[in-house]
């Protein structure tokens, strides 16, 4: 951006731009990052290395650097470990439930229909109503005595789905699935806006059934919208608390549903370990990024 | 875009539907081709039934005096209806109380979001200046960060260090601003020329006053678009209202009612009937928020997603 004939810039342009004024105004967002993202970050790191615990206000305590202990006591946690392994039995239901009902609605939603803002408006209701408004009716409807038990009579689990061992984490994938498929459908939907109508007039012209160009010309069309999808959908993952707290109560049956971040409430506050639950944190962070890194390369390799 | 669209092997419903030209031409269409329009269209029925059959029977439980779960209790009877649940809940909750909890952390968001959001999102737009690149880069990391890296981290500081426990701005401060709702801010002022403020300049506005009088007076539509992305944010969660407040007479709706839902219910004669009641209270704000600005919720989540 050269600019000619400008008259000699002042000193505070030079260090702060031409419009320095705009540092002031980007500084509270700044500050909020600081304090809110980059601080409790370092913070979170700190307290995995140390024997961090709380104490009475103002009491001066000693808590010592203790190295990778709390890495090592997680990864040994049979807590943790079966944390971790509902994450994965929750991804393995959510990721290609959501992936294949999103882009098929999305393709759905994006032709001509009659009725669109309904059908839109009936797949985004749950994205924005309260998770605990939600898991009050789904308790109703899973209960030992609740509609779906009455539907299918005698075909229902023993013990019933939320307290059986098997059933209790397939309903919360379930329930988030429902929850969030709106959003990753308007995902899709904005995708979809950047397909070229060309691709598909191509697709006809060479013969391709619908089917065909949904195949070669849609799913490819979409793939970094796929890509973000699957980020999302891990990151919600590896996040899930409400669930297991509410709709099992509290991870059950007998922790069969907990989650790693009902564990770092359990250990981190109710048990007085925030070390340790900070530990956990970063161990699912780091774990987060991984797996987002490892589905891009997939993804968007040629 | 005036072929006809021919008849094929296709086996899929919904498949198919995707390579048709977005104008409708349902007369020309071949009489095979019409019915799997109609199979498709039922499809696509029956899931929304599915996705709003369990709003309806929220409403139809929190109505009904005696709960009936059996497949008849679907529908309404109308000498099973009351509003005794609503009372019940009510009583339970303290929900006026409750109702104003989720509403000042609902609005401390929202303003912070405005106010903040609004200016950082004006400058990333319209201001050049150093560290310009490294805000927006920062922007969107966060967006990515997992809250539970940071869940144990704020507690330790908001609860131990600060003593914001039991406070509304405990609550406010981790969402203080949305970062969605500031990058709604940053494309809408992307989008208005240079020229607009750069006029301002030469009239010798200061920028305070290019602020005041032109940026907020113009962004009337992006305001009304980040409210409604910021507002299911903090009237929804839980998580972390739960984390920090312990004395009910500060916990907002999702919280009293879940903690009504894990502990109280067991003793309450109608336990659903009042979740139910309770369940409806909270969802009713966001829902009707959503459907009264369909369009714009919509439009404003598909800019944000597409980057």
């Amino acid at each position: 951006m050269a600019v000619a004939a400008r008259p000699p810039r002042r000193l505070i342009n030079r260090i702060a731009g031409r419009h320095p004024v705009g540092v002031a105004f980007a500084a509270p967002y700044m500050i909020f990052l600081v304090v809110i993202y980059a601080y409790p970050i370092i913070l979170a790191i700190y307290m995995s290395f140390h024997d961090y615990f709380f104490a009475a206000p103002g009491a001066q305590v000693d808590r010592p650097f203790i190295g990778l202990d709390n890495y090592s006591t997680a990864l040994g946690d049979p807590a943790f470990r079966r944390a971790l392994l509902n994450v994965v039995v929750f991804l393995v239901i959510n990721v290609p439930l959501t992936v294949g009902l999103a882009l098929v609605l999305a393709s759905a939603l994006n032709t001509a229909l009659p009725f669109r803002t309904f059908f839109r408006s009936s797949y985004y209701l749950p994205y924005v109503t309260a998770s605990v408004a939600l898991i009050g009716v789904w308790l109703w409807l899973f209960n030992s005595d609740g509609l779906v038990n009455a539907i299918i009579g005698e075909a229902g689990p023993d013990p019933t789905w939320l307290v059986n061992r098997f059933w209790a984490m397939p309903i919360i994938a379930f329930f988030a699935t429902w929850k969030q498929l709106g959003f990753y459908v308007l995902v899709y939907l904005a995708a979809l806006q950047n397909v070229p109508q060309e691709l598909y007039d191509a697709a006809a012209v060479d013969g391709a059934g619908k089917l065909r160009s949904f195949q070669h010309v849609t799913v490819p069309g979409v793939r970094s919208a796929t890509t973000l999808v699957i980020i999302l959908a891990t990151i919600v993952g590896a996040n899930f608390f409400t669930e297991p707290y509410l709709l099992t109560g509290g991870g059950g049956p007998n922790g069969a549903s907990i989650s790693p971040v009902l564990l770092m409430y359990q250990e981190g506050i109710e048990q007085n370990k925030p070390g340790y639950a900070a530990a956990i944190g970063v161990i699912l962070a780091i774990g987060v990024v991984v797996v987002s890194l490892v589905n891009r390369f997939l993804l968007e390799r040629d | 875009m005036a072929e006809t669209i021919q008849a094929d092997d296709v086996v899929d419903p919904l498949g198919a539907e995707e390579a048709e030209p977005r104008a409708d031409q349902p007369e020309l269409r071949a009489p095979g081709e019409r019915w799997k329009r109609v199979g498709f269209l039922t499809c696509l029925t029956a899931g929304a039934l599915i996705f709003l059959f369990p709003f309806y029977y929220m409403i139809v439980g929190a109505l009904q005096t005696e709960p009936n779960p059996d497949v008849s209790g679907a529908f309404p009877d109308p000498s099973n209806l009351t509003l005794d649940n609503f009372v019940d809940i009510n009583t339970a909750l303290n929900l006026p109380r409750a109702l104003l909890n989720s509403g000042i952390f609902t609005a401390g968001v929202i303003l912070g979001t405005l106010v903040i959001g609004l200016l950082a999102g004006y400058a990333l737009a319209q201001l050049e200046f150093r560290g310009r690149g490294f805000v927006f880069s920062a922007m969107l990391i966060v967006l990515i960060v997992p809250f539970q890296l940071l869940m144990i981290p704020l507690y330790v500081m908001i609860v131990r260090w600060y003593g914001l426990a039991d406070t509304h701005l405990g609550m406010i401060l981790p969402f203080a601003v949305n970062a969605t709702a500031v990058f709604v801010f940053r494309q809408f002022f992307m989008q208005i020329p240079k020229d607009v403020f750069d006029a301002a300049r030469i009239d010798g506005a200061s920028e305070l006053q290019i602020l005041m009088r032109v940026a907020i007076p113009i962004s009337k539509p992006a305001l009304l678009t980040a409210v409604l992305v910021t507002f299911i944010g903090p009237w929804n969660e839980f998580l972390w209202p739960f984390l920090i407040t312990k004395e009910t007479d500060m916990q907002p709706l999702a919280v009293a009612l879940a903690n009504y839902i894990s502990n109280v219910a067991a003793r309450a004669a109608n336990p659903f009937g009042a979740i139910l009641a309770g369940a409806t209270v909270l969802a009713i704000p966001a829902v009707v928020l959503f459907l009264a600005f369909q369009r714009k919720f919509v439009q404003a989540h598909l800019g944000s997603s597409v980057k």
